[in-house]
């Protein structure tokens, strides 16, 4: 299960990033970018909590 | 609930009158994900743009944010985290120890206040996101005043929420920020690219020529001083000035197992800083120059950049509003803390009306850490200088003194010195901190020679002072 989470986490950021490449590279167009990069975003913050951050991090205080 | 919190702020104060013990150290991933993450902020969307409106050139920019990041990885590196490992206490205690109770109460309202505005900035940058599915007028460059009704009302109501989260869930919104931190950073660079097309930049070698032609000209918005690289590497060096030199970051690095983990701070100087001040400057000459940050990263990234706005200024004000409460709490302990943390909140909330706070960022940034600088220079100096000049460390401790004369006079005389040299020689207040850093040290020395020598009593015992690493 964990790795399918992390897995479709990757998969969010690929999203994320993948996309903006292809509009530099004149491959899609900007509309579809910021689609993509909104299932990229989704797909991050419903799979990455779940895995990631399991560890306290020292305080900021 | 009041269990919870309880609970929260327990967690909280570990250790905060004694040193980390060895079984609490953190291993270096710790620090580099809490770097990346802290230095990814809301904040990083007004500085980059600021630099495009102060006319940077392109090899000034690229070249100071190299040199300037660099010596603030440094900083933390050979500054802060030897002492840090060293002590392992917070910054607080370390300062009680050197410069007594009261001081140390002086030295946290400046730092709660200070917290409050960089908050309150935070706050108007996540406010610029929420705005946009209302169509809200957000303020411009020029505006110092809220502008609108829907401004003050947007908010406010992030303010509040902020606030709230702040009272009830420090350690849950914390995690969710370092969630959120590798998607952020993506998130800039990925915007940044979207609209390179726009500006003329179709492949990787025509960037540095439309970089200097149409980002980082060198010409200045009417109204702004040019910057040059001095500008750039200085500001670079000391936007977080209060964290390395200035040593707020001694609360952290207390455990790290090694001092070198210093050098985790690289992770949020060049992901962070470098990243989003190049990758926001971008998103601005793409959007005209407008320069509020929701809009510019809605028009660059859509619903997902204007998502980034929120969570960058939310994430980060969040765990500023609760460091101003502990400040203020620790100087009036039995004021519950949750309503501590609710009157900074509102403090910080106001502070976030006014644009001024957003529009002049890098001049508060820059204030922010010359004000705090000097009573790092005096801990620095007290740790390695001092005992090397038959002297006592932690003077107050040794002593039992509540108001370290030679202490409070070396912060005031210093930020007064730092001031005059601003306001009658026309010194930009960037280039401040470090001539401020010597004036700081050379008085601290002085001054304690006088004072240690007449303040001598000899039933004192000399506490046990450290060496260098």
């Amino acid at each position: 299960m964990q790795t399918i989470l992390k897995i479709l986490s990757f998969l969010g950021l690929a999203l994320t990033i993948v996309p903006s490449l292809l509009v530099f590279s004149g491959v899609i167009e900007l509309s579809f970018h910021k689609t993509l990069m909104l299932a990229g975003t989704l797909l991050w913050f419903f799979t990455a909590p779940f895995w990631l951050n399991k560890t306290k991090h020292p305080e900021a205080v | 609930m009041k269990q919870t919190l309880a609970k929260q702020l327990d967690a909280i104060n570990e250790y905060e009158r004694e040193p980390v013990p060895q079984s609490k150290l953190k291993g270096l991933k710790s620090f580099i994900g809490m770097y990346a993450g802290e230095h990814t902020a809301g904040t990083e969307f007004v500085i980059g743009p600021l630099f495009v409106v102060h006319g940077v050139t392109a090899p000034d920019l690229f070249l100071g944010l190299l040199v300037g990041n660099l010596l603030a990885v440094l900083s933390w590196a050979f500054l802060c985290a030897p002492i840090a490992v060293k002590t392992r206490l917070t910054l607080y205690f370390q300062l009680e120890k050197i410069c007594g109770k009261y001081l140390v109460s002086g030295y946290n309202i400046v730092n709660a206040l200070m917290f409050c505005f960089l908050a309150g900035s935070m706050i108007a940058v996540a406010a610029t996101a929420v705005g946009i599915p209302f169509d809200i007028a957000m303020p411009g460059l020029e505006d110092m005043y809220p502008n609108s009704v829907g401004w003050m009302v947007t908010v406010f109501f992030v303010g509040a929420v902020i606030t709230v989260v702040a009272i009830l869930g420090y350690e849950q919104i914390s995690r969710f920020a370092n969630v959120c931190a590798p998607w952020m950073i993506l998130v800039f660079i990925a915007a940044a690219f979207a609209v390179m097309p726009q500006l003329g930049i179709t492949s990787v070698g025509s960037f540095w020529e439309v970089a200097q032609s149409r980002i980082w000209t060198g010409v200045p918005v009417e109204g702004f001083s040019k910057f040059t690289f001095w500008h750039v590497a200085f500001f670079a060096w000391f936007a977080n000035m209060a964290m390395h030199i200035g040593m707020g970051d001694l609360s952290i690095l207390r455990y790290a197992k090694k001092w070198q983990y210093g050098f985790a701070s690289t992770t949020g100087m060049f992901l962070g800083h470098v990243i989003a001040w190049i990758a926001s400057g971008i998103l601005v000459a793409a959007a005209s120059g407008a320069i509020t940050p929701g809009p510019i990263a809605y028009n660059s990234a859509g619903i997902a950049g204007a998502i980034c706005v929120m969570i960058a200024g939310w994430t980060t004000a969040n765990p500023t509003i609760y460091r101003a409460g502990l400040a203020i709490q620790s100087i009036v302990p039995t004021v519950k803390r949750w309503k501590v943390t609710l009157v900074v909140g509102l403090v910080t909330t106001v502070a976030a009306l006014f644009p001024a706070l957003v529009m002049r960022l890098l001049d508060f940034v820059a204030l922010y850490g010359l004000v705090l600088m000097p009573m790092g220079a005096i801990i620095f100096i007290d740790f390695y200088i001092i005992p090397k000049l038959g002297l006592r460390s932690n003077y107050a401790s040794a002593v039992n003194s509540r108001f370290n004369i030679a202490a409070g006079v070396t912060w005031i005389a210093t930020l007064l010195i730092c001031l005059s040299l601003n306001y009658f020689q026309g010194i930009e207040i960037f280039f401040l901190g470090l001539p401020g850093w010597f004036i700081a040290a050379t008085l601290y020395i002085m001054l304690s020679k006088v004072y240690q020598q007449k303040q001598t009593a000899p039933h004192i015992i000399r506490e046990v002072s450290s060496s260098s690493f």
